[in-house]
């Protein structure tokens, strides 16, 4: 280039070397400009989650792990459980990073963390140092028309394999309507204990299980900022919120329906 | 010297691949060592180019990664920023584009579309910028900032191929395949030498590195343009070689060089050898 210019005539405003030059500057700047938008395109709508796709226990929120996560693989090398993947080209997860499937191979919440503690950039959050705290979705029964516990029979499988039964996944009894006089035992998870582990929806032993693990922010719904329960905040008080309301009986309607 | 003396004496034709030879090793070398793990239960390094822990002691990081992610607005943690920093002193040592030349697994990709190139005979069509590759890094960190996703990732042949070999492929072959043919059917030495942002970070990180090619004794060059002809960036042989008139040194300085020694093996006139960019001054030519 430096050459060819200094066969020309000297450098001005005017000279065929710097038109050239002006020239291919501007259509690399705009080839390039043409190509990484594209890319950022297909990378930005290449980029949501599949519902059943589940990260490991420490990641991020979905788009900072995006930017935090170097597709390197070392949790997944480090699952003594092989139950981490990295995604790959053509599959519907964001290529290269680190993710698993619970129906197929939950996880088992190592005590140690081993996958956290692999990650170099903190994609996985050292922070995370119990694995009860861990929160990689939520178990949601999501199904209750086949869950046989639902129907009436006594599987409890999703319970029993809970690793935090009784606080995770309990099980609340019911009244069986169809029988008239058996009980439900119906499996309730508890997002405040729920880890996310997917061993209950590995477990499930429907052809398709009927508690399945999702994205916390597909499974749980949000009260307005400015709710109060007033059970909650009578409780708070340790007094009734208002001084003297007189709690009169409350009327049932009458036998024949109101008129 | 002594063998170059050799072979004239004996009129047995010069060996030419003892750098390709030895480049080819460590392309293939390093890639072995890392599926060692996968295939033989060896864990002499775990993880792939991007990322990786050595005898469960020594990280490293890959500097162009840890760079996305750090524009992405992340915070790497200790582990990589030590594994970046022990990667960039190597390669400010041994040249920065010796990654492209001696460990990135696309080279053997790129190197293959040009000699099938030559040997087929195909006349160059596209012509780039060989500045393309800093307009698309820029490009690049700049989207990565805006969207906070380290948008190269999704496209990334090198780590594709890489982390292919070692995780497992799924479609990336189709980008390989792709990069393959713009090689060789689209634009001459087109992605290492013209696009890869990857090579440019490496660039970059290696400019001002120690291990260059020198050509001291470039007064005995016969002009057969042997080197230019193999050199994957030859604009960086230029001063180096034909500079003496210009008060040049005989180091080759091009931030581009890969490093790659391929014009050392060529050269009939043992012009170039490896040596350090120091004592860059004209005496070492005449």
């Amino acid at each position: 280039m430096t050459r060819e210019q200094h066969a020309e005539p000297a450098p001005g405003p005017q000279s065929p070397g710097r038109r050239r030059f002006l020239q291919e500057m501007a259509m690399t700047a705009c080839g390039t400009a043409l190509f990484g938008g594209g890319v950022t395109l297909y990378a930005t709508t290449a980029s949501a989650l599949p519902a059943q796709a589940l990260r490991p226990p420490g990641a991020l929120a979905e788009e900072r792990f995006l930017g935090a996560c170097v597709r390197c693989g070392l949790c997944v090398r480090d699952c003594p459980y092989d139950t981490l993947d990295l995604a790959r080209l053509g599959e519907p997860v964001a290529v290269g990073t680190p993710y698993f499937v619970a129906r197929q191979v939950p996880c088992e919440m190592c005590e140690d963390i081993p996958c956290v503690k692999a990650c170099p950039t903190g994609a996985l959050d050292p922070e995370l140092t119990d694995i009860d705290d861990a929160r990689m979705g939520l178990a949601v029964l999501i199904d209750q028309e086949t869950c046989l516990n639902f129907l009436g029979l006594r599987c409890d499988v999703c319970y029993q394999v809970c690793p935090l039964i009784d606080e995770a996944i309990t099980l609340e009894l019911d009244h069986n309507d169809r029988t008239g006089k058996h009980a439900r035992f119906l499996p309730t998870v508890h997002s405040e204990a729920c880890t996310g582990c997917g061993k209950c929806e590995a477990a499930c032993v429907l052809e398709k299980a009927a508690i399945k693990v999702v994205p916390m922010a597909l499974a749980k719904g949000q009260l307005g900022s400015h709710y109060r329960l007033g059970w909650e905040e009578q409780e708070k008080a340790g007094k009734p919120l208002l001084d003297n309301i007189i709690d009169l009986p409350d009327r049932m309607p009458a036998s024949g329906g109101l008129r | 010297m002594n063998t170059a003396a050799l072979s004239t004496t004996m009129a047995l034709p010069r060996w030419r691949w003892k750098w390709l030879l030895l480049r080819r090793l460590s392309q293939v070398g390093i890639l072995g060592l890392f599926l060692l793990g996968p295939w033989a239960e060896i864990w002499v390094v775990k993880g792939n180019l991007s990322s990786n822990l050595v005898l469960d002691l020594l990280p490293l990081t890959d500097p162009f990664l840890l760079l996305q992610t750090a524009a992405s607005g992340h915070l790497p943690e200790t582990t990589a920023l030590l594994g970046t920093s022990i990667v960039a002193a190597f390669y400010l040592l041994v040249g920065g584009r010796a990654f492209c030349g001696w460990v990135c697994p696309v080279n053997i990709v790129t190197d293959t579309a040009a000699w099938l190139r030559e040997k087929l005979d195909l006349r160059p069509r596209a012509r780039l910028s060989r500045t393309t590759r800093y307009w698309l890094l820029a490009t690049l960190l700049l989207a990565t900032t805006v969207t906070g996703v380290v948008v190269w990732e999704w496209v990334n042949p090198v780590s594709m191929l890489q982390r292919g070999l070692i995780f497992g492929f799924g479609f990336a072959w189709l980008v390989l395949l792709a990069v393959f043919l713009f090689d060789l059917l689209v634009a001459q030495r087109g992605w290492c030498s013209h696009l890869c942002p990857m090579g440019a970070t490496y660039s970059l990180l290696g400019a001002g590195s120690v291990v260059r090619v020198r050509a001291d004794d470039r007064s005995r060059c016969d002009d057969c343009m042997e080197c230019f002809r193999v050199c994957p960036e030859p604009q960086v042989i230029q001063p180096a070689l034909k500079g003496d008139e210009q008060g040049l040194g005989p180091v080759i300085t091009g931030m581009n060089c890969t490093n790659c020694g391929r014009c050392i093996d060529v050269c009939d006139q043992s012009v170039f050898h490896f040596g350090t960019r120091f004592h860059n001054k004209m005496e070492a030519s005449s």
